[in-house]
C-alpha cells in the first residue's frame, strides 16, 4: 500500500508540474475547432462564456502580472481542485458498491 | 475542442444534456464494478492528470494547436465507465472555474470528450487487444490506435450535432472536411501521448493499468497446469 502512495504521489507531482511549468510552454493559437470556426464561419456564432469573469477564466489567475506565475497558479489550482473532486467521487462510489 | 454556448442551439443543447445525464449515470453504476481501494485514488488522480495535460496546446499545422482530451488515456488506465467519470469531472472543473466551455454546451462537451472517446475509443482498444498477442505489452498500440481514432470520431460527432442545432448555416461538407481533418493531426499529438503515458506506468506499476489486467487473469489460470 505505501508503494502505491509513493506512485500516486508521484503521479500527482508530474501533473502539477506539466500544469504549473510546462503549461506556460503551450501554444496560445486557437485549437482544432476555433479554427474551423474561423475558416468556416461558424465560430461568430459563439457567445462569451457566462463565468468568463471568474478568478482563473481561461488558465490564468485574476491579480498576478506576470504570464507564467498567472498560468502556473491556476494550473495548480485545476490539479488539485479536481485531484479533490476525483478521488472524493471515486472514493464515495466505491463505498456505496462495497454496501450492495 | 471545448464547444462554447451558441454554436448549437438551445433543443439540440438541452437534448445532448439529457443524453449525457444519462450516459454519466450509466457510468456511475458501471465505474462501482471498476473501482478497487487501489483505483478509487488513482481514478481521481488520473482525472487530475487530464486536467494538466489538457492544458498543454501544441501546435498542428500552422496556426492552429490541439491538446490532449484524455478518454482513451483514462479508460485504459482505469476503465471505460471510470474513464467517462474523469473526463466529465474535467470538464464541469473547466466550465465553472476556467470559463473553457460553455455551460450551455456542457452536455455536448460530455458527449464528445468524455463519453465518446472513452467508450468508443475502448472499444476500438478492446478489439485490438483480441487481436494483437495476448500479452501486456500490447496495451500500448492498442491504446496508441483506440487514441488516435478516438479524437476525429469526436470531431464526427461534434459534425452530427451541428447538422441538428447548430447556429449558423454553413454546408456541411466544409464542416465535416475541416473538422475531421484538423482532429486527424491532433489525434496523432492525442496517440503519443497516450502512448507514452499508459507506457510508462504499465513499465512501473502495471498492476494499476485496467486495460493490462485480462493478461493477469490469464496468466494466473495457466499456471497451475504446467
Amino acid at each position: 500500500m505505501t508503494r502505491t502512495r509513493g506512485f500516486l504521489l508521484g503521479f500527482l507531482a508530474v501533473a502539477l508540474l506539466l500544469a504549473a511549468v510546462v503549461s506556460y510552454f503551450a501554444s496560445g493559437n486557437p485549437d482544432g475547432l476555433e479554427k474551423v470556426g474561423i475558416d468556416t464561419g461558424f465560430g461568430e456564432t459563439a457567445r462569451d462564456h457566462s463565468l468568463g469573469g471568474s478568478p482563473f477564466a481561461d488558465y490564468g489567475t485574476a491579480g498576478i502580472d506576470s504570464a507564467f506565475w498567472s498560468t502556473a497558479v491556476s494550473g495548480i489550482v485545476g490539479v488539485l481542485v479536481t485531484a479533490l473532486i476525483g478521488v472524493g467521487l471515486f472514493l464515495l462510489v466505491r463505498r456505496t458498491s462495497n454496501r450492495r | 475542442m471545448h464547444v462554447p454556448d451558441g454554436f448549437i442551439n438551445a433543443p439540440i443543447s438541452i437534448a445532448a444534456g439529457i443524453v449525457a445525464a444519462g450516459g454519466l449515470a450509466v457510468c456511475l453504476r458501471g465505474a462501482r464494478k471498476e473501482l478497487d481501494d487501489k483505483t478509487a485514488p488513482l481514478a481521481g488522480l488520473v482525472a487530475a492528470f487530464v486536467f494538466a495535460v489538457q492544458m498543454l496546446n501544441f501546435p498542428v499545422g500552422v496556426g492552429t494547436s490541439g491538446h490532449l482530451m484524455g478518454g482513451v488515456l483514462a479508460a485504459v488506465l482505469v476503465g471505460p465507465y471510470t474513464g467517462v467519470l474523469c473526463v466529465s469531472v474535467v470538464l464541469i472543473v473547466q466550465a465553472l472555474f476556467f470559463a473553457d466551455g460553455g455551460l450551455s454546451a456542457l452536455g455536448v462537451n460530455i458527449i464528445l470528450m468524455a463519453l465518446v472517446t472513452a467508450l468508443a475509443g475502448y472499444a476500438i482498444v478492446v478489439a485490438l487487444q483480441h487481436v494483437l498477442p495476448k500479452r501486456r505489452s500490447s496495451v500500448v498500440p492498442a491504446a496508441v490506435v483506440g487514441a488516435l481514432a478516438s479524437v476525429p470520431l469526436a470531431a464526427a460527432v461534434f459534425v452530427l450535432l451541428f447538422v441538428l442545432g447548430g447556429t449558423a448555416d454553413i454546408p456541411l461538407g466544409e464542416v465535416l472536411a475541416g473538422m475531421v481533418g484538423v482532429h486527424v493531426l491532433i489525434g496523432i499529438g492525442e496517440a503519443i501521448i497516450t502512448g507514452l503515458t499508459v507506457g510508462s506506468i504499465l513499465g512501473v506499476r502495471p498492476d494499476l493499468v485496467f486495460a493490462a489486467r485480462r493478461y493477469e487473469q490469464e496468466l494466473e489460470l495457466r499456471a497451475p497446469t504446467r
